[in-house]
């Protein structure tokens, strides 16, 4: 028998539940993250317009740029704003 | 090997020595076998206690006890043979290393010793401090410093295969982690094995010397490239050089390591003939240390979070060194603000480095020229400011900038004016293109290369009229920043 070391962080991922689905869209607040990629913002608008006209609210949010992870203060405004997220890649 | 056998915690199980005088040898020293007949003399004068190391019938005319294990040797951090040991109540009073007639006579208080000998011979190296021996005795007897998870292999299973079906490989066979090995990398820095050195991404993995040193010896490292992993680690993970980024982009990047400062020549790195090629262990395994780290540690496997569509070669491992001794121009590192003469380890998001031919320039404005037009085409001919780049300039060029009397400066600024290139041509379908920049550049000119953009390294072999450019991605704050590190043990 060989005893080797192992080469990892040896982490256990954090099992999280995923948050509970939207049943009706009619008065929940729903954000839509625009990571910076060119032309997410039109894919975005599109979307806006379809989310209003099922009654949602919708506040707009930016990353800074889409190569880093979004910052840790704008995830969480959005997820005390928001009952709902969608995060936009365009290109 | 650091040792602990003078800690209080080692103490406890350190074997007592018998009071008396002590002696420690080994058959495979003609010191000792010049002494045995002293120690067959002084046994029959003194409480003798003879410990041998290798062969437990040496020396024939004493009562020997057998520390063939190295057990009493190396809790007693004998590190010659013959030591003489002189005992009261338990506890060491006097050591004489060697044979040294006035040393042994007057810790053993017997007089004309060893008639016939010379009055001074050295001894030899004890076995407990054989290098090939001390890791495992540390192991042994110091009981683990390290923290990370043993993973046993069995007998009848490939330990390659076995770290292919973990997921812990670049694809290639790696030299296997055993915790000997491991120590012996750990040699290789000052710092404590269980010190975070960088949070990794994707992961966001606090990454300790350790696991870097394990990386290290799986990419084939020796330990005196570890410095070189470690600074190229910290420089990785820092925001500026966005490491996550760089894995995520779906474009062909990866970390291109280069070193500069005196650890270039200690460690044996290549700065000149097929630099960017393979043969050269440091440079081959220093860039692989830092990608097995990333991907094991951080988490940052390809299909996973790296999303390169192409990738390259280099993201097996991409390190060099520039070629101060030979370059017209100051290092790399001082346009980094470093002191000329410091290790350092630059870490530039690029891509495969890309040739430029000119075999008949033999005049300065005409090979820059011939750099410019390579340049303006890099990634995309209608793209600009978005990508850095390093030119990398091999001796042959790089004398006719020398005899010109051009600086480096001089040549950077003669680009940046050489690749202002004309908004016209950069629009969204100029040129029968459609990709390119919105309308507002129309009528523009527009730089290549953000100012400090473009670097300028000088490497490569001694013959041949060729140069190279290494492509980037997203710089800046947008995408990755280059970093520049000083190395230290």
């Amino acid at each position: 028998m060989t005893t080797l070391l192992d080469p990892t962080s040896e982490r256990v991922p954090a099992e999280r539940a995923r948050a509970a689905r939207l049943a009706i869209l009619e008065g929940k607040t729903v954000g839509l993250l625009d990571i910076a990629k060119a032309r997410g913002d039109i894919f975005l608008d599109q979307l806006e317009e379809r989310l209003v006209e099922r009654g949602a609210e919708v506040i707009r949010y930016a990353k800074p740029t889409f190569t880093k992870p979004a910052p840790i203060d704008l995830r969480h405004e959005i997820a005390t704003q928001c009952d709902a997220v969608v995060e936009a890649l365009a290109d | 090997m650091s040792r602990a056998s003078s800690t209080d915690e080692n103490e406890a199980v350190k074997p007592p020595l018998p009071s008396g005088v002590v002696a420690f040898v080994k058959r495979d020293c003609p010191t000792c076998e010049l002494v045995a007949p002293v120690l067959e003399a002084l046994a029959k004068r003194v409480e003798l206690t003879v410990y041998t190391q290798d062969d437990p019938e040496f020396p024939a005319g004493v009562e020997r006890i057998d520390d063939t294990d190295l057990s009493v040797s190396w809790h007693h951090d004998i590190e010659a043979v013959p030591t003489l040991v002189r005992v009261e109540s338990g506890r060491e009073v006097e050591r004489a290393l060697g044979w040294h007639r006035g040393e042994w006579e007057a810790l053993t208080g017997v007089a004309d010793l060893g008639e016939g000998l010379p009055d001074w011979r050295p001894g030899c190296g004890s076995l407990s401090v054989d290098p090939s021996r001390a890791p495992e005795l540390a192991i042994r007897f110091s009981g683990s410093k390290l923290g990370a998870r043993r993973v046993e292999i069995a007998s009848q299973e490939d330990e390659q295969e076995a770290f292919f079906d973990r997921g812990w490989t670049d694809g290639l066979p790696i030299v296997p982690p055993t915790e000997g090995r491991v120590l012996a990398m750990l040699e290789g820095t000052t710092r404590a094995p269980d010190e975070v050195v960088a949070v990794v991404p994707p992961d966001l993995a606090p990454c300790t010397v350790e696991k870097v040193a394990i990386n290290a010896v799986m990419a084939g490292c020796k330990p005196e490239y570890l410095p070189v992993v470690l600074a190229a680690l910290e420089a990785a993970c820092t925001d500026e050089f966005n490491m996550h980024g760089l894995l995520a982009t779906t474009m062909s990047v990866g970390p291109v390591l280069i070193v500069n400062g005196p650890i270039r020549n200690r460690i044996g790195m290549n700065s000149g003939k097929n630099v960017f090629g393979q043969g050269n262990r440091a440079n081959s395994t220093i860039g692989r240390a830092l990608q097995l780290t990333v991907r094991n540690v951080g988490g940052g496997r390809p299909g996973e979070v790296d999303r390169a569509t192409l990738g390259n070669p280099g993201k097996l491992g991409f390190c060099f060194a520039e070629d101060e001794e030979g370059s017209p121009w100051t290092p790399l590192n001082t346009d980094f603000g470093h002191d000329a003469g410091t290790d350092t380890v630059m870490l530039f998001p690029g891509e495969g480095p890309r040739t430029i031919v000119d075999q008949l320039a033999r005049d300065p404005e005409s090979l820059a020229r011939a750099f410019a037009v390579a340049l303006r085409s890099m990634l995309s001919p209608k793209m600009v400011m978005a990508f850095d780049a390093i030119l990398v300039v091999s001796p042959e060029h790089s004398r006719v900038f020398r005899d010109a009397g051009w600086s480096k400066a001089d040549l950077l600024a003669k680009l940046h004016e050489l690749t202002l290139m004309n908004g016209d041509d950069l629009v969204r379908g100029a040129d029968g293109i459609a990709e390119g920049l919105p309308e507002w550049a129309a009528g523009k000119q527009l730089p290549k290369f953000k100012p400090d953009g473009l670097r300028v390294v000088h490497a490569g072999g001694g013959a041949g009229l060729f140069s190279a450019i290494i492509p980037g991605w997203a710089n800046g704050e947008m995408g990755s920043a280059q970093v520049c590190k000083e190395i230290k043990k």
